[in-house]
């Protein structure tokens, strides 16, 4: 049978997750007022970039690493794109699989079109599963061809955090509310990434075809976030927001998708007492009574009873996901 | 209670980022009735509505703030000036308690009642969904009587079974699913507040009369 259309093979297989890793598309906005955070991608224009360079929707849903470090497996052979924090990655190619020439976009020619692979690259490819495996080359920030029984190995990311990988076909794991992205505060959807789950691939039939080879990887950022003041600076004092923005913070190592906790100046309050419980956004920066703000990420709680001081301009809450452990931040007013 | 127009509108919408904007209602049924006018007719472009106690925050990426706050301004005078919704306007569940929790006895010295009338007092009034948070399906449930008021556990458990019935400050709440908490525990209730698969998946949605009612193990 083509190991293409068989769905037992049409799988990723987890032979390693690295650090941290979840399945991930664009959340389940519109659940706030039922307590349910919007979750997704943390770094969601990462995600929709690879997406896109597999001929994915935008929102289909990908594999989000934390620290990269992962090795995948695929059956039956894929289309991937890596995006996101930039991490070395290599195939392990079976013996007699499509040559380490079908594994670069370089070598996809366009025009004849096979199956549902989009590419004619893929033709070369076949009845390669368990021959001894030799490594063939692929890159970041380009649909790579993995053939039948290769596996995709992620180092370590040169800068950055998160790294996201599309798979031509999404994850076709169990939606809930609308999403299939797991939600490290509320526990909905799938678990974590773990060591020989197989996650089914939707169909890659009817999708466009493969057309970028390449697309340019954006610049690391500097941890700039340029911030907004408000809804809550009226309850600090009047020179808080200048002490937030005079000096750069550190990320402190209890970050994670909820929200990214920093060290620093401690941000003074003028009001005691409680804050009704209210809203929160993405990009949030709420100070709890330390003083030490956290920048809000995706899987933030959609209420808080804390006073937020500025909230995170919404380009820059990619670079906010990127930001490691003892990385500095610098806030800037706009 | 008067709308506020002008000058004032500022100050009770306030910019939350640039695309949400957190309008001050002043009150938990100002909230409601702003929540429900929103949903009936939602302004385009709006993603979140999320009612708090004394607030609606309105997410709303690419609306044009200045239209969505003057939208926002006008509702919710017309918000402050509705007549009080009909009680049960939004639906009244019952919910069916075994009172055996753990700290229904610490509740009952706390609170200086015997046993009996704790529950009595817990089942006795009409309660109102609030709010929804800490959890997805978790609702803050107001009008609590007062004489049970009663501090949160100095150390909160680490997990607290679905349909667990508790009570913490001024509020009271359902589980919806296995969680760590720190609320006091009077009982449990066989019905479920939580179900993804349910549209929609709160059982307990703001605004609704919730009625506990004893029964037995």
């Amino acid at each position: 049978m083509n190991p293409e259309a068989d769905p037992v093979l049409r799988v990723v297989e987890v032979v390693a997750p690295g650090p941290y890793a979840t399945v991930q598309d664009l959340g389940r906005p519109g659940h706030g007022h039922l307590g349910v955070p919007c979750s997704g991608a943390a770094d969601a224009p990462s995600l929709r970039l690879a997406n896109r360079l597999v001929g994915n929707p935008e929102d289909a849903a990908g594999i989000e690493l934390t620290f990269g470090g992962a090795r995948l497996r695929f059956p039956a052979g894929a289309w991937v794109a890596v995006t996101g924090a930039p991490c070395p990655l290599t195939l392990r190619v079976p013996e007699g699989a499509g040559g380490s020439g079908g594994t670069g976009p370089s070598a996809v020619s366009r025009g004849s079109g096979s199956r549902d692979t989009g590419s004619p690259a893929a033709g070369s490819r076949r009845d390669a599963a368990r021959a001894p495996a030799r490594p063939g080359a692929a890159g970041p920030y380009a649909p790579v061809w993995v053939p039948s029984g290769g596996e995709l190995r992620v180092g370590a990311p040169t800068a950055g955090l998160r790294t996201y990988v599309a798979v031509r076909g999404g994850l076709d794991v169990p939606a809930v509310l609308g999403s299939r992205s797991t939600d490290a505060l509320s526990g909905l959807g799938p678990a974590p990434l773990a060591p020989g789950l197989r996650l089914p691939l939707g169909p890659a039939a009817g999708l466009p075809p493969i057309v970028v080879d390449a697309a340019p990887p954006p610049p690391i950022p500097r941890g700039v976030l340029r911030v907004l003041p408000g809804p809550r600076d009226d309850w600090f004092a009047p020179d808080a927001l200048e002490a937030l923005c005079a000096a750069p913070y550190q990320v402190s190592r209890r970050s994670n998708r909820v929200g990214v906790r920093l060290a620093g100046t401690a941000l003074r309050r003028v009001r005691d007492g409680e804050l009704p419980s209210e809203g929160m956004v993405a990009g949030a920066v709420q100070v709890p009574p330390s003083g030490q703000p956290i920048v809000f990420l995706a899987d933030h709680p959609p209420t808080g009873g804390y006073p937020v001081i500025a909230v995170v301009a919404s380009a820059d809450l990619a670079v906010a996901a990127q930001l490691r452990p003892g990385d500095p931040v610098w806030f800037r007013l706009r | 209670m008067t709308s506020r127009p002008g000058s004032g509108d500022r100050a009770v919408v306030r910019r939350a980022g640039e695309s949400a904007l957190l309008v001050e209602t002043g009150s938990l049924e100002v909230s409601h009735r702003l929540d429900a006018l929103l949903r009936e007719r939602r302004p385009a472009g709006v993603t979140e509505i999320v009612p708090g106690p004394a607030t609606v925050l309105v997410v709303a990426p690419g609306a044009d703030p200045a239209a969505l706050r003057a939208r926002l301004s006008l509702l919710l005078g017309t918000a402050r000036d509705a007549a009080p919704a009909p009680s049960g306007a939004r639906g009244t569940v019952t919910v069916p308690v075994v009172y055996d929790g753990p700290d229904l006895a610490d509740v009952a010295e706390l609170s200086g009642l015997p046993v009996r009338e704790v529950v009595e007092r817990h089942t006795g009034v009409e309660l109102v969904v609030g709010w929804l948070g800490f959890a997805p399906g978790f609702a803050y449930l107001t009008g609590l009587d007062p004489a049970l008021h009663v501090p949160r556990l100095s150390t909160p458990r680490t997990s607290v079974p679905a349909g667990a019935v508790a009570i913490a400050g001024p509020y009271s709440a359902v589980y919806p699913a296995a969680s760590p908490g720190g609320w006091r525990l009077l009982g449990r209730s066989s019905l479920t507040v939580w179900d993804t698969a349910a549209d929609p998946p709160a059982l307990l949605t703001p605004g609704t009369r919730v009625r506990f009612r004893a029964v037995r193990g």
